[in-house]
């Protein structure tokens, strides 16, 4: 996708392909293809915004629209914009790209779950260098007093950000910290490992409270010469590069291995 | 009979007619969620709040994350009414109103108060004379800037009949009446003919509507007979009436509290 249009954010995508699958298809995302717009559908936001060509390849898989739509990413006239716009496509919760906002639309969706005494869940992926971002803080102290019951924030924490790590330019310790000050429960795992993602999802659904999960993760996660460069951070890959990153992955053996269930709930084949 | 409006009546400031419309309209319909950002007794939306504490939230001084929050509300079929001082709600939250609001078309319902220099002796960071401007500049908007309690009343009604977002600013002072009730007919986008006139027309909205009708009065006493317009809706703008104004009486003056820049003028 990005290779073909020759621009995109390869890194920050490819750090949250864990997070973003097990959502998808570890039946955690509550949504159904045939009624994407369903009042009781889960809500994910891609807070993060920058990383949605690993949405957009989810939802594909998930049926949400064919697979060669992917081809037209941030191309003109293309309903898959270089960040997520709300109205574009079912599935697509919240406009974002201007970082930070993800978070205080999640609040009030989380909100409006309850005060309507609904089933759905709010799923915001954030990034760890978009934490630096006032408004987050504003809405983790907004839902950390009003306390929704159906509220995940998943921190995909590759450590960098476009300008370089972010220890080095704005550092977040103590994060999780943070999030317990402000009456979050916060779990940390690793973020590349399918079992403790799948693990730490469905303690979140049991907490009814507001949950963060800081998922340690590798920027460029899968492509050798991308993990933690962060040269790659909005650079998409040359002919020679799409190359040598589909030579690592084995593309044959990648063919569909995931589908949607009948019930519309996302599940391994 | 009063010294600042000769001939006029003062009525109740537009803030506090918000306040009442919007507690009224609660009561109609339970879809309405309230939030605003410690300063609802100043926007009045405090006796919403009195009335309907299941649909009321104050998030606290956190102007971004208010509008965040309608968004999400909003999206999930609630209509937020939300408000805070003009220059804090519009200026604060711009890029939130712009993202979360504005592009998505979401029907949130925004309220600034304090609008204008006419709440007087707080100072410039409290005045607004750049919150039209900017609220203009949002995708898909109505802009809307009652002149007394009564149409205030109307505009409240009417943007919770619009379905997308709609900004309201409101005043801290008490206005003076320029309606005797609520105007049945109101319309966004439809400017209201106060005075005839063919000489000169001034095109006014917010608090200005009643300087400007007693500014015809004083032109009448020297023989000019301004045309009084009330623009109450700056976007979308009744651009036929303004090209009526022109051709039938030669001159427009514009009264507004805002900026040259970006407002009605």
């Amino acid at each position: 996708m990005l290779h073909e249009s020759k621009s995109g954010h390869p890194g920050g995508s490819l750090s949250a392909v864990e997070l973003v699958t097990a959502l998808y298809f570890g039946g955690f995302l509550r949504y159904d293809v045939a009624d994407q717009d369903s009042a009781d559908r889960d809500r994910f936001i891609l807070s993060k915004g920058h990383g949605v060509p690993v949405q957009y390849a989810a939802m594909a898989e998930a049926g949400f629209f064919d697979v060669a739509e992917l081809k037209t990413l941030r191309k003109i006239d293309s309903r898959l914009q270089g960040h997520p716009v709300k109205g574009s496509m079912p599935g697509i919760e919240a406009s974002t790209g201007s970082l930070g906002q993800g978070l205080s639309i999640g609040v009030g969706m989380a909100m409006a779950s309850d005060m309507d005494k609904m089933d759905f869940r709010t799923w915001v992926l954030l990034g760890d260098g978009e934490c630096q971002e006032g408004q987050v803080w504003e809405a983790a102290m907004a839902a950390g007093h009003h306390k929704p019951s159906k509220l995940v924030a998943i921190v995909d924490a590759n450590d960098f950000q476009l300008d370089g790590p972010v220890d080095a330019i704005i550092t977040l310790d103590p994060f999780a910290a943070k999030w317990e000050s402000m009456n979050w429960v916060v779990r940390e795992i690793d973020g590349h490992d399918m079992a403790a993602v799948c693990d730490a999802f469905s303690w979140a659904e049991s907490q009814f409270r507001p949950v963060c999960i800081i998922a340690h993760t590798v920027k460029g996660k899968g492509v050798s010469f991308m993990e933690h460069q962060n040269s790659y951070h909005g650079v998409a890959p040359s002919d020679d590069e799409l190359a040598r990153s589909l030579a690592e992955f084995d593309v044959a053996t990648l063919e569909p291995t995931l589908v949607t269930s009948g019930n519309g709930k996302g599940v391994s084949k | 009979m009063n010294s600042l409006y000769p001939g006029l009546t003062i009525g109740k400031a537009t803030r506090d007619a918000y306040g009442e419309a919007l507690k009224a309209l609660g009561a109609l319909h339970d879809d309405i969620v309230v939030l605003d950002a410690d300063l609802a007794k100043s926007t009045k939306s405090y006796d919403f709040g009195q009335a309907y504490p299941d649909r009321f939230i104050n998030v606290g001084i956190q102007e971004a994350n208010m509008v965040g929050m309608a968004g999400g509300f909003a999206s999930c079929g609630k209509t937020p009414f939300i408000s805070s001082f003009a220059s804090f709600v519009v200026l604060k939250g711009f890029d939130q109103l712009r993202m979360a609001v504005a592009y998505p078309n979401l029907n949130v319902k925004v309220c600034g108060s304090h609008g204008g220099i006419s709440l007087g002796e707080d100072g410039v960071s409290q005045q607004s004379v750049e919150d039209i401007a900017l609220a203009c500049a949002l995708p898909n908007f109505v802009v809307c800037m009652p002149a007394d309690e009564h149409e205030m009343r109307a505009a409240v009604a009417a943007a919770y009949a619009h379905k997308g977002p709609v900004y309201i600013r409101s005043g801290r002072p008490k206005a003076p009446l320029v309606y005797k009730e609520t105007p049945s007919e109101f319309q966004f986008g439809r400017a209201d003919e106060l005075r005839a006139g063919t000489d000169v027309t001034i095109i006014a909205n917010g608090m200005l509507v009643g300087a400007a009708l007693v500014a015809a009065d004083r032109l009448a006493k020297d023989g000019i007979e301004a045309r009084v317009l009330n623009m109450a809706t700056v976007k979308p703008l009744d651009d036929q009436a303004v090209r009526r104004a022109a051709a039938e009486t030669g001159a427009i003056v514009v009264a507004e509290e805002h900026l040259l820049t970006g407002g009605l003028g």
